[in-house]
């Protein structure tokens, strides 16, 4: 019995089977992301309570730091899939990475602008060189560099793997980076939701901000599995099984 | 052991028949380190403040340069993938050329900034603390930089890819390198930031040489 | 002795070959014959260990190449398309320096005699960019017979060497395969060696 469930999961490991089985879970994360976005950004504008010192503004917090969040998040994932991807050989687990990449960086960018739209009113400049600003700029960077390194090398294969190496080089260096960006400038505020202390804010603050996580999670999870089908049709163009799909075939190609 | 040392003498002989490269870095250095004065105005007070940012800013621009000639003249005439079939452990090998490559473009780097510095107005405890930083720094520089050439081996847009790929990489490095300085002069002693900085050299030394090997035997696939 | 079993190799979206068995043993020389591009230096490169073969197995002596490493490697002598010399050194300093690589000893005199015998006397101590073309692949035959190795992998030995040194480079190949050697060898032309397998790669 446990053979059996043990192939059926290896089964969707080969680019072919997990095709239609994204093409299925698709719709249903585009809701789940809807669902929380709705909720969220009615917390976010109508429930939480306006801050003492910083009025309305302070509402993009609730857009920044799940951004934020997200584009740590998403760089961990995408490193894992990408070794474990050369560490078994699979191409779909580098298609995944390369097909988290963007998404991952957009939410780096996201929480770069973000954080600029609310430094203004708060600081008075645009920019502040402060931590976790910094620290997400270079994460930014390091997404850069993958996309960028995976663009230039012709070889699908080579890709993946230098890819690989490169993901995890920055997984290393992430937290070091942070640190030593935390050492070198420590304006921002401290950090007002972490997993060890009590938040020192509103609690239905606290829910506007998870719930927008969830929804930036199922967001990037809808949007990582439409983009790694593209990627499986353009790189698996020359097999068979592709070029019998309705929507390679529709093309008259 | 043999042949790690046979590495490190033959990237050194190739680089004294070769001068005009190394030498052309450290001009790089020079000339990048006098530029900001240039750009920002001769006030003392101002450019000793900024010095330390200047001169690893330019460290790190030069130790870039070099890079790019690490692995890929090797590799374009095949020395290259007779390393990775020799006997001994290619790890060992590339550690051999990357103790050449810090040789030959690290330590010059070590020896010129004290005098540069001295354009500052940088005062000789300074300066001490500026040749450690970057004594514990440059070879750190060589380690990551070493996987970024790698990475980029006979890629399309090499140079500028590499800078990409290695200088958010380069930040640590920097800011506590920088630092180091900076809190001397400042009278918060220098001791935290040298400090992290060999652990940041001890951790490269065991991390880079696998990276870079793994990555190097991906480019020659 | 080595042994190949279901080697397929994949370039890209094409793949090269599939299925590809192979044996070569003591005192044996393999031709690995094929039109360009159909797939002969992979093969020689994945059989060296360079790149992993799509599927298949490498065997040396009985044992998986993938786990002999180090001591697959001491017995191989592997030469592709470049020259794998150092345009910047001697003659003699490349074989210097190769033998150090290898592992292995060897003393001056020795060194010289072999550089001699492949018609670069006299020019041991001339960087090798000031050397000609023909002069420049001789070095690798100094090389090929300096070097202890059971096994050579040699792609494409016989480009740009002139009648004489082709003679030489046969003669050294006979040599190393009468003393128990096993070559594998690739050229767009007849090699002028007897009793010789012969493998087609490609369709």
């Amino acid at each position: 019995m446990s053979n059996n469930r043990i192939i059926h999961w290896f089964k969707y490991a080969s680019p072919q089977s997990f095709y239609p089985l994204a093409g299925k879970m698709i719709p249903w994360f585009w809701g789940l992301a809807a669902a929380f976005f709705v909720s969220g950004l009615y917390i976010s504008f109508f429930v939480a309570p306006t801050d003492f010192q910083q009025g309305e503004g302070y509402r993009i917090i609730f857009i920044h730091v799940p951004a934020a969040w997200m584009s740590m998040f998403i760089y961990l994932v995408m490193a894992f899939w990408a070794g474990l991807g050369l560490a078994l050989n699979t191409r779909l687990s580098s298609m995944m990475a390369q097909a988290l990449a963007p998404t991952g960086a957009i939410m780096a960018f996201l929480s770069l602008w973000t954080g600029a739209l609310w430094g203004k009113p708060m600081w008075g400049a645009w920019w502040v060189w402060d931590a976790r600003l910094t620290s997400a700029l270079i994460l930014f960077f390091l997404y850069i560099g993958f996309i960028a390194l995976q663009a230039a090398i012709d070889d699908a294969r080579r890709a993946d793997k230098a890819g690989a190496i490169l993901a995890l080089v920055g997984v290393v260096n992430v937290p070091i980076i942070y640190f030593s960006v935390k050492w070198w400038n420590t304006l921002h505020q401290g950090a007002s939701v972490s997993l060890t202390k009590a938040p020192s804010m509103a609690t239905t603050m606290l829910w506007g901000m998870l719930i927008m996580a969830l929804a930036f999670w199922m967001y990037s999870i809808a949007l990582a599995l439409t983009r790694v089908r593209a990627i499986i049709l353009e790189r698996e163009a020359h097999t068979e099984w592709v070029k019998e799909l309705p929507e390679v075939k529709g093309n008259g190609q | 052991m043999n042949a790690v040392i046979a590495i490190i003498r033959r990237d050194l002989l190739l680089a004294m028949r070769r001068k005009s490269e190394v030498l052309t870095a450290l001009f790089f250095f020079i000339i990048v380190v006098s530029l900001f004065p240039l750009g920002i105005g001769p006030e003392t007070a101002l450019l000793r403040k900024i010095a330390p940012g200047i001169l690893w800013v330019a460290a790190l621009l030069a130790t870039m340069l070099g890079l790019a000639r690490l692995f890929a003249p090797d590799h374009a005439d095949g020395t290259l993938e007779q390393m990775v079939l020799a006997p001994a452990p290619l790890g060992l090998l590339v550690t051999g050329k990357i103790i050449a490559h810090w040789i030959t473009t690290g330590l010059p780097l070590v020896l010129l900034a004290p005098v540069l510095g001295i354009q500052f107005d940088l005062d000789t405890g300074a300066l001490g603390i500026l040749v450690v930083a970057l004594l514990l720094g440059t070879p750190l520089l060589s380690l990551i930089g070493a996987i970024g050439a790698a990475l980029t081996l006979g890629v399309r847009g090499g140079g500028v890819l590499l800078s990409v790929l290695v200088l958010p990489l380069y930040v640590p490095a920097l800011i506590f390198g920088a630092g180091a300085v900076e809190a001397h002069i400042s009278g918060l002693g220098a001791g935290g930031h040298l400090s992290l900085l060999a652990a940041l050299l001890a951790l490269a030394v065991f991390f880079a040489p696998w990276a870079t090997t793994a990555a190097l035997r991906i480019a020659l696939e | 002795m080595l042994t190949a079993t279901g080697l397929s190799c994949v370039r890209g979206e094409r793949c090269l070959f599939s299925g590809l068995d192979l044996s070569v043993g003591a005192g044996e020389w393999l031709h690995v014959q094929g039109e360009n591009g159909a797939g002969k230096t992979s093969l020689l490169r994945i059989l060296a260990g360079l790149s992993p073969p799509a599927e298949g197995e490498i065997h040396w002596n009985g044992e998986a190449t993938r786990t002999l490493a180090e001591d697959f490697r001491r017995d191989l002598l592997f030469l592709g398309h470049h020259g794998a010399v150092k345009e910047e050194l001697t003659p003699f300093e490349n074989l210097s320096l190769a033998a150090q690589l290898d592992g292995t000893a060897l003393d001056e005199a020795t060194a010289l005699k072999a550089l001699a015998r492949f018609g670069l006397r006299g020019r041991e101590d001339l960087a090798v960019r000031f050397l000609s073309a023909g002069q420049k692949r001789r070095v690798l035959l100094a090389r090929l017979a300096v070097r202890q190795a059971t096994l050579w992998i040699l792609d494409e030995p016989f480009t740009a060497l002139d009648v004489k040194a082709v003679g030489l480079l046969s003669g050294l190949i006979v040599e190393h395969v009468t003393n128990g050697g096993i070559a594998i060898l690739t050229s767009h032309q007849t090699i002028p060696l007897p009793n010789g397998k012969i493998l087609k790669v490609g369709a």
